[in-house]
This record gives C-alpha cells, structure tokens and sequence, in this order.
C-alpha cells in the first residue's frame, strides 16, 4: 500500500499558527483509527519541531509519511542549522531568546523531547544552510 | 475527579465546555513551561497555568489534556477561546494562586501523574 502524504509549510512570522499542521495531522490520523498513544507521539514530536522551525529557523516544510506499520515526519528548514548537536540534545540547552522563554518554551526540551517520543531520529544540519530532521515512530 | 468539581473547588470562572463539566480527569499538572508539559504531562490531565497564549491551547490538543486552568485571574484571549471550542478543550480561570489551586485539589484526592 502506498503511504498517505502530507505537505504543509510552516510560517515563521506568527507564533500563534505554530502548532496548526500537527493538529492537522493528529486529526488525520484519529480519523484513520491509529492507537492513541502513537497519535500523542507523533503529534508531540512534530509540534515540537514546528516550535523549533518558527522559533530558531524562520519555517519550513514538513513532510509525512503515513503507512499502515510507521508515520514517518521529516521537516526541512533553510536556518541556521545547528553547530553542536550533542549540546542541542542535552536537556535543558538552549539558544533560544528570552522573548521565545517568556512564550513558554525554549526550554532546552524540544529536542530531547523529539527523541523521547520517537522510535527513530536522524538530523542532518549544516551552519548557514538548514536543518533537516526526520523522524519516525513504529505503529 | 469531575471538571465540574475543579470548577466549584477553584471557585473559577468558565470559558468553554459547559457540556463537559462530567468528564473526568485522571490527574493534575502544573507548569508555565509548555515544554515540561510536553515532556511530563500524562493523558486526560487538568493543567494548572499562569501562562496565557494559544501556545497553551495547541499544547494541551497535543498532550489530549481536558481542562485548562488559569490561575491568579488570568483570563484567556478571544482567540485562545475560539481555539479551545473547536478542540472540545475547557478552559476556566481562578483567582487563586497556582501553589493555594494545586493544595485545594490535591486535598481533594486528584492526584499528580507520578504518585
């Protein structure tokens, strides 16, 4: 069976949007009858990302993939990239502003989170050009 | 716990889901980092927070949290209702103190989801 896509594309420029394409895909796949628990992983891990992409990268596009036995994300931005990725995976590290902390996050979660709730995690980022994450979590 | 119970308890003022006021919760978390909340929260919670922005709303559709309550008289924005109603999310406000709401509810037998 060929996987569903899904394509959405993640402004930057309004904070209070942040959050709409994963709501949009924990309704796909309520509506699709996947377990509950793998609609919160899914849906947690990318709405961190999308955070991420508004707050650090100024958006991006987001990718998913949903097959019957594994939903995978994958979201591409063109920001900053990331320069230490060990230090980006330690809970509680973070670059992020004080203006993004006061909106509540940038925490130094987003990251350690993804990994948390996803069976698999691959980024690839180069300083100046982007990040591209992909993720994936087993039904 | 019963919504409508929290709701007498706090003495709170309510936003949205009038008609949700039997459902249960099974525990209670509060924090004003959205993050934590991604990270800790456990299913069907009340959240407790002083912060207010939709960010609130999206992260409790995320974490399938029932109710959201906003403590020292922090009142939610028109968007943040509108947010709520569509994702069939109540939302109440206190004007007590986020450490006096947790003890009330707490002593009343809801617990934390790590207990």
């Amino acid at each position: 069976m060929e996987p569903m896509i899904l394509e959405y594309t993640v402004s930057a420029d309004d904070f209070s949007g942040a959050g709409e394409a994963s709501g949009d895909v924990k309704k796909t796949l309520k509506s699709l009858g996947f377990p509950p628990e793998v609609i919160r992983r899914v849906s947690v891990a990318m709405y961190e990302a999308e955070i991420n992409m508004v707050i650090h990268a100024r958006g991006g596009k987001i990718t998913v993939e949903i097959s019957p036995d594994e939903i995978r994300v994958c979201c591409e931005d063109v920001g900053p990239g990331i320069p230490d990725i060990d230090l980006a995976m330690q809970e509680g590290w973070s670059t992020a502003s004080d203006k993004v902390r006061g909106l509540g996050f940038g925490a130094g979660m987003g990251l350690p989170n993804i990994k948390k709730y996803t069976d698999y995690l691959d980024i690839k980022t180069v300083v100046g050009q982007g990040t591209t994450l992909t993720m994936s979590v087993a039904v | 716990m019963k919504i409508r119970e929290i709701s007498q308890l706090l003495d709170a003022k309510l936003y949205t889901g009038e008609e949700m006021l039997d459902r249960e919760v099974h525990n209670g978390f509060s924090c004003d980092l959205m993050s934590d909340v991604l990270a800790y929260a456990e299913n069907e919670a009340v959240l407790l927070t002083g912060l207010v922005n939709p960010q609130v709303i999206r992260t409790a559709e995320m974490m399938d949290i029932v109710c959201l309550v906003f403590v020292r008289g922090k009142e939610p924005t028109e968007a943040m209702i509108k947010l709520a109603e569509e994702r069939s999310i109540v939302i109440m406000s206190t004007d007590k103190r986020m450490f006096t709401s947790c003890g009330i509810l707490h002593d009343a037998g809801l617990k934390s989801g790590d207990e």
